[in-house]
């Protein structure tokens, strides 16, 4: 278990300080894959350096599993190092070193002997799926192979912990589910918690089950994935829900029509085409006149404004209908001139 | 002028002097050169990781009064005119070797020289490596040591070599100065013969030497910086 506890980290640059974090509060279960998700410059990187303390945070104190990092010595530090270990945006593999040898490179440093190492390593590029990339030059592999190879370097020591700085940012979505893939599947079968440091919801979706929203060096929000993203509170939270402005559509109406607006809080997206299904049921060609939705898991979240014809007397019946399932309410809306 | 220079007499009397001292000028050349190369970046290389891995936010910060006197003195010998500079270590030379004058005595401020060229060439290329490089060999756990040994020299092998191969050449160059101090080679040959006794054909050859030396010294050190980097595609 991971607990960051009242952690602030301050810069001190040429301009005068920087407050990077102020006062976060995280606990990380073991085997949760956790996201911290954010802007850039919310401080999600300076975050994720304290908790392997490759930055020493100002106050406050990052334990794992009860034990305070922040009050030991670098060398005690470097053996952490080998159960909290790190991938990165960039993969920064070593380019002078083969594969297998980069995926060494952590052992050669913990004193493991050299057949050893290079058992192991041929072990974990097994499991990274790239068996027959051992004896190539990071330059000759694809981004999305160079990161295998780093999550296999990553894993080389046996962690218990692995920090995820923005490691699919620079990954194509396909190589990004891919590589998604992978870091599930050790979570799950080899149980290390995971911590993803990311500025894209849909990783948060795809495979955290709990997530912290930073937002100018706080957390503004915290919990499981579902719930946060389905009530978004702050403004940040919201923003990064609905990147493309906010919740609320400009009521606009077309003559003859009445507008509704319909609020999804979580209805379950599958087998429901909930507007259609209404068309055919009651006979209400509702008017899609916008609609900001988003799905989260299998529910959907967000909400929509019909056109309802034929006056006050359909506008209700629709509501009514509406109103009958289940995460979804709705109401007349009045026009703005 | 020309006539002078290319007269049958002129040729002849050069073309002894070739067969006689010049196997042994080249020989005492390479010599001077590969170890007086050899000794700087002893000197140097060790120097050149003080001046990145000592600095404040580097791997191994090293107290600022420690920093300020290593860039001086880097500084200053690199400021001092070779020709001075070789005067200037007589005292050394002598300690050392045992005679300030002579081919071997001529190493001696030649490394002196070169070493301070050669920690900021290191310098040079410690300072292209990647900061995050290093950054995820210490959230591997890596200790400074390490990672100057495993991550920082390794990785900065292809531009180590060009560098050397910059650091070799010049200090060819530099001890067809050293003829002056009486220490061997083709420097001395192109002094004696050309400039003392006005026998250009002997400079001229002797110049054409250098010339084919700087150029064999090059292709080796750019054919190998290419071999030994792993960055490059495509190669065979």
């Amino acid at each position: 278990m991971i607990e960051i506890k009242r952690l602030s980290k301050t810069f001190q640059t040429a301009d005068g300080k920087v407050e990077a974090l102020r006062d976060v509060n995280l606990t990380i279960a073991d085997g949760d894959i956790y996201g911290i998700i954010g802007m850039s410059g919310a401080g999600k990187s300076t975050l994720v350096r304290c908790i392997n303390m490759l930055e020493h945070p100002t106050e406050g104190s990052v334990l794992l599993d009860g034990k305070d990092l922040g009050a030991l010595s670098e060398k005690e530090l470097r053996g952490i190092r080998r159960n909290v270990t790190m991938i990165f945006q960039g993969f920064h593999l070593l380019m002078q070193r083969t594969c297998l040898q980069n995926i060494c490179f952590p052992l050669e440093l913990a004193g493991a002997k050299r057949a050893e190492a290079k058992k192991r390593a041929m072990e974990l590029l097994e499991t990274v799926g790239l068996p027959d990339k051992a004896n190539a030059y990071p330059v000759q592999l694809s981004g999305g192979q160079q990161q295998r190879v780093a999550i296999a370097r990553a894993l080389a020591t046996e962690p218990r912990v692995l920090l995820c700085d923005e490691a699919t940012s620079a990954l194509d979505p396909k190589t990004t589910h891919a590589i998604l893939e992978l870091i599930q599947e050790i979570n799950r079968k080899l149980g290390i918690t995971v911590i993803i440091i990311t500025h894209q919801m849909s990783v948060v979706e795809e495979i955290c089950n709990k997530v912290a929203i930073l937002d100018d060096g706080t957390v503004v929000e915290e919990g499981l994935v579902e719930e946060v993203f389905s009530h978004p509170k702050s403004a940040a939270a919201r923003h990064l829900v609905f990147p493309d402005g906010t919740t609320d559509i400009q009521v606009v109406s077309n003559p003859g029509e009445i507008p509704i607006r319909v609020v999804f809080n979580g209805a379950l997206a599958a087998g429901a085409p909930l507007i259609t299904q209404m068309a055919m049921d009651k006979r209400i060609a509702a008017n899609i006149l916008g609609a900001s939705t988003r799905v989260v898991g299998d529910k959907v979240y967000g909400n929509m404004l019909l056109g309802i014809p034929g006056g006050q007397e359909q506008v209700a019946e629709a509501i009514a209908y509406l109103q009958s399932v289940a995460d979804v309410t709705a109401e007349e809306v009045s026009v703005h001139a | 002028m020309l006539e002078r220079i290319f007269s049958s007499e002129a040729v002849k009397e050069a073309w002894e002097i070739v067969q006689s001292e010049i196997p042994f000028a080249v020989w005492e050349t390479v010599y001077v050169t590969v170890l007086a190369t050899a000794f700087a970046i002893m000197l140097g290389l060790p120097l050149g990781v003080m001046l990145v891995a000592g600095e404040k936010n580097g791997v191994l910060p090293l107290p600022k009064p420690v920093m300020h006197l290593l860039n001086i003195i880097i500084n200053l010998l690199r400021s001092v005119p070779f020709l001075i500079l070789m005067i200037l270590v007589f005292p050394l030379t002598r300690l050392i070797v045992g005679t300030a004058v002579g081919t071997t005595a001529s190493i001696v401020p030649l490394v002196i020289a070169a070493f301070p060229f050669v920690a900021r060439l290191v310098e040079g290329s410690l300072r292209e490596i990647n900061p995050s490089i290093i950054e995820a060999a210490q959230s591997m756990g890596a200790s400074p040591m390490q990672i100057v040994l495993k991550v920082m020299i390794p990785e900065s092998v292809p531009s180590l070599i060009s560098n050397a191969t910059i650091a070799i050449t010049t200090i060819l160059g530099y001890s067809a100065m050293s003829g002056i101090i009486g220490g061997g080679g083709l420097g001395k040959i192109a002094i004696n013969y050309g400039y003392y006794r006005y026998k250009y054909l002997v400079m001229l050859i002797a110049v054409v030497l250098l010339i084919l030396l700087v150029q064999m010294f090059q292709s080796i050190g750019t054919r190998l910086a290419v071999r030994m980097d792993k960055r490059l595609k495509n190669k065979v």
